[in-house]
């Protein structure tokens, strides 16, 4: 239902060395370099999934995007979201989708938010009820009734994104993109954000495709990620298979009582050591964790263990690295 | 058209909640007004031949002009359409099941007749009461200020379709101060907005006849004092709508090549 085939953008970028000669000669020739934004992109998606769309600053996550929504035209290459190509059959495709970019407003910034509600009814022509019940259902569960009629230049962050978010929804979307949609949230709101996508996402079976440097979102939410980086399509999976496959490492945080063994064991690697505790990590490709700990009860006199499997922004470092991106 | 009504409506809602700069702009029309009205005045005083205009009309001419400059003045802008464009907000319209050219006419439209509706009542009412050479005169007879009315009416729908060519240059040059300026100079002289029309040498005003910006200001002007004839006035009301039709048309077809190019900044 979104195929997305061979997809290329390139953007031209003015270039200019600094200094006044360099300023000067710009005014009558200008040096461009072609930048790859995407080549040769290519993914499906099937109807309720979220898909989490990551990569490092720069990758070309917000370009993908752009053309999915209609925005931008790519060089080459074909998009097929429910029978529509984006940029050609762009007004008929924008009812079916709903768009929320983390970093801009969509509304209006000097009237209160209901009126910016009331507009967009207008503009999609939402059918009187269907409107009424949508609002309803949205003011409700992102706890928007007491800031519908504030002005959203008197909104806190949080509070705007909220909206931003329920009037992206407003038509009933059949697709959601969602741009960085918690960049700069506090953890309440940014746990409101991801409660609330789950949840459409559950009852209305919205597809979500996300794009987020918080790989927080990416754990509570995607069932699946994209991993995107100079352009190109790195990574197409699970998070589960993503783990296995670099997340071999687990790290193990033990006290005890006070000793002088250093903890050399085979296939773990001492992170800190103090008399009292230590942190290790654990090769689970050449240790598991069930021997290393009974080990370490034979050597040392335990009082408290945790272990944690890596984190997921490590693995996705580790991943830029293999990449080299 | 419900999307456009819609756009036009909170727009001019949202327009009419700036008081405090509608007030300043009365004071600083009024204050021009008046000064203009002066200049002219000592230049009429010593004249040496027949002026174009009489000093009634003049003086009628100017407090149109001061009090409906929202609707007729090329550089009356909007501001938050410009940083929609260079800062990328334009993402948002662009995903909108609407067409870009019809949504920000509507919401042009809007801005010009609400800073219009704030404006022009305090500055006409004064201007009213003012004593004999600063006066400002009724139309002659009632059709007079009904062919005003249409030719306003068609002069500020012209004007937003001028201006659009505004905003979509904005997109390639990236600077609204450069568009602004180059616009917004030339359109005013050649809308009679610094010299009226009838002031200008014959060669000049070949040229401004030729083109679409003296329809949006001049004309409906200089209609209201029946210095242009009735019949001359009705010709002109058809111009004004040919203008109308291949500037809109012109225009839309402009957008959409640009923003088949168009790169959305920022990330």
């Amino acid at each position: 239902m979104i195929a997305v085939e061979r997809l290329s953008k390139s953007f031209k970028v003015a270039k200019r060395r600094t200094g006044l000669w360099q300023a000067a000669k710009a005014l009558f020739v200008r040096e461009h370099t072609l930048v790859r934004a995407l080549s040769d992109i290519s993914f499906t998606i099937r109807p309720g999934e979220i898909v989490g769309y990551i990569g490092p600053n720069g990758a070309g996550k917000s370009t993908t995007i752009k053309i999915m929504s209609g925005i931008l035209v790519p060089d080459e290459g074909r998009c097929d979201v429910f029978g529509f190509t984006p940029w050609k059959d762009r007004v008929e495709y924008v009812r079916n989708i709903g768009v929320v970019f983390g970093q801009r407003t969509q509304l209006w910034w000097d009237v209160p938010v209901i009126d910016s509600f009331e507009l967009l009814k207008d503009i999609y022509r939402i059918p009187k009820t269907e409107y009424k019940a949508n609002v309803d259902m949205l003011v409700d569960t992102l706890q928007l009734e007491s800031i519908v009629h504030t002005p959203v230049r008197q909104l806190s962050l949080g509070q705007r994104m909220r909206c931003e978010i329920a009037a992206s929804l407003l038509h009933g979307p059949r697709l959601l993109f969602l741009d960085e949609p918690t960049i700069g949230l506090d953890a309440v709101s940014k746990i409101a954000v991801r409660k609330f996508v789950k949840t459409i996402n559950k009852e209305k079976g919205v597809t979500v495709i996300l794009t987020t440097h918080d790989m927080n979102d990416i754990e509570a939410l995607a069932d699946r990620i994209l991993l995107i980086g100079g352009g190109s399509l790195l990574y197409d999976g699970t998070l589960q298979s993503l783990r296995s496959r670099f997340g071999t490492r687990r790290t193990i945080t033990i006290d005890y009582r006070e000793t002088a063994d250093r903890l050399d064991l085979p296939g773990v690697e001492v992170a800190s050591w103090t008399p009292e505790r230590a942190v290790l990590h654990v090769d689970t490709e050449r240790a598991t964790v069930s021997e290393t700990i009974a080990l370490l009860s034979s050597r040392v006199e335990l009082k408290d263990v945790a272990v944690e499997a890596q984190p997921i922004e490590e693995i996705i470092v580790q991943l830029y690295k293999e990449h080299r991106i | 058209m419900r999307t456009y009504r819609s756009v036009f409506k909170l727009r001019l809602l949202l327009g009419m909640q700036y008081r405090a700069a509608a007030l300043a702009g009365v004071a600083t029309q009024f204050f021009w007004g008046f000064m203009l009205i002066m200049i002219y005045r000592a230049f009429y005083l010593h004249a040496s031949g027949q002026p174009p205009m009489s000093l009634e009309e003049l003086a009628s001419y100017i407090w149109l002009q001061q009090a409906f400059l929202a609707l007729v003045a090329l550089w009356f802008r909007d501001n938050e359409l410009f940083t929609l464009i260079t800062t990328g907000n334009i993402a948002y319209e662009l995903c909108r099941p609407a067409d870009l050219y019809g949504f920000w006419y509507a919401k042009l439209l809007g801005m010009r007749l609400s800073a219009a509706i704030l404006r022009c009542i305090p500055i006409l009412l004064v201007a009213a009461f003012l004593p004999a050479p600063y006066r400002i005169q009724l139309p002659p007879d009632a059709s007079a200020f009904v062919l005003f009315a249409a030719a306003l009416l068609l002069g500020l729908l012209l004007v937003v379709a001028i201006s659009m060519f505004l905003y979509i240059s904005v997109f390639v040059t990236m600077s609204p101060t450069g568009s602004m300026i180059v616009f917004g100079l030339i359109g005013e002289f050649l809308a009679g907005l610094t010299i009226p029309v009838p002031y200008m040498p014959s060669w000049l005003q070949q040229i401004v006849y030729a083109l679409p910006f003296r329809w949006t200001a001049d004309f409906p002007f200089r209609v209201y004092s029946g210095n242009i004839p009735h019949d001359e006035a009705l010709i002109g009301l058809a111009v004004q709508v040919v203008w109308l039709l291949s500037l809109t048309l012109l225009g839309r077809w402009l957008l959409g090549r640009t923003m088949r190019k168009v790169v959305v900044q920022g990330g």
